[in-house]
């Protein structure tokens, strides 16, 4: 898994690479979780373009992305899901409940 | 048969063979991908719950197709996976996901599983627990 970070004024953008499993997940979580609460970015987007698998534990820890962003007021966006990603979300019922955009270009013009 | 230890490392490798053969097998992708999840989840239960994420511990996945008999002598192929570990008894009980109306991390996996598959069943015998899970291929709609 690699995990890199961007910041545009605002917005801290992950690009997250491999796959989101019970291997993974933690790192992924604690990344998340640490840019939320201690950078206090006002918008966080997680381009999984290059993610093709996520477990529950990775679905997991976006929701407690998700759950963190909104207890301060910030914005928790995904972006690039694969169908692999996206078939995951829906079944947990989750695709209506996180912001998703096609694109980064979309998600920064929210 | 697949014999291999319960290092998490191996999981992506497991999930790599399971969506190929499942492909092989005729099954649509959007298929292959669940059932490779429902193992992935099964597998990352063993390994947690099982066996304490301890890295060494024996898992043992046998393959085979799965066939039954229906109405009007119709018969289904499949595949049937059974994974074993020797891990303490585990409780059935406890094979509870979570309702999906609750918004909060966990409990996804049982429903990931159950979701996937056409039969789950587990049972222990000879101090092995062994997860039964079966999914049968659609027939076309306009098969006869």
């Amino acid at each position: 898994m690699k995990i890199s970070t961007r910041r545009l004024d605002k917005t801290t953008i992950f690009d997250l690479s491999g796959d989101i499993d019970f291997v993974n997940s933690p790192e992924v979580r604690q990344s998340v979780l640490r840019e939320i609460r201690e950078a206090h970015t006002p918008r966080l987007v997680l381009n999984l373009r290059q993610v093709h698998y996520i477990d529950s534990s990775g679905v997991a820890s976006l929701i407690e992305g998700l759950k963190a962003s909104r207890d301060l007021g910030s914005r928790f966006i995904l972006i690039g899901l694969s169908m692999s990603a996206r078939e995951v979300l829906q079944l947990s019922r989750l695709l209506k409940v996180f912001e998703i955009y096609e694109n980064e270009e979309q998600a920064l013009a929210s | 048969m697949l014999a291999l230890y319960s290092s998490p490392g191996l999981l992506s490798v497991v999930r790599g063979t399971v969506e190929r053969l499942t492909e092989h097998l005729g099954f649509p992708i959007t298929e292959a991908r669940s059932i490779t999840r429902a193992v992935d989840e099964a597998l990352t239960n063993i390994v947690r719950h099982s066996y304490g994420n301890r890295p060494d511990q024996p898992i043992t996945m046998y393959f085979r197709r799965a066939r039954r008999r229906r109405q009007c002598e119709e018969v289904e192929s499949g595949l049937e996976i059974l994974l074993c570990d020797r891990g303490p008894a585990v409780d059935p009980s406890k094979f509870r996901g979570r309702p999906l109306e609750e918004i909060r991390p966990g409990g996804l996996g049982l429903y990931f599983i159950r979701q996937a598959m056409d039969i789950v069943e587990f049972s222990r015998k000879s101090a092995t627990n062994r997860l039964r899970l079966v999914k049968y291929l659609a027939r076309p709609r306009n098969a006869v």
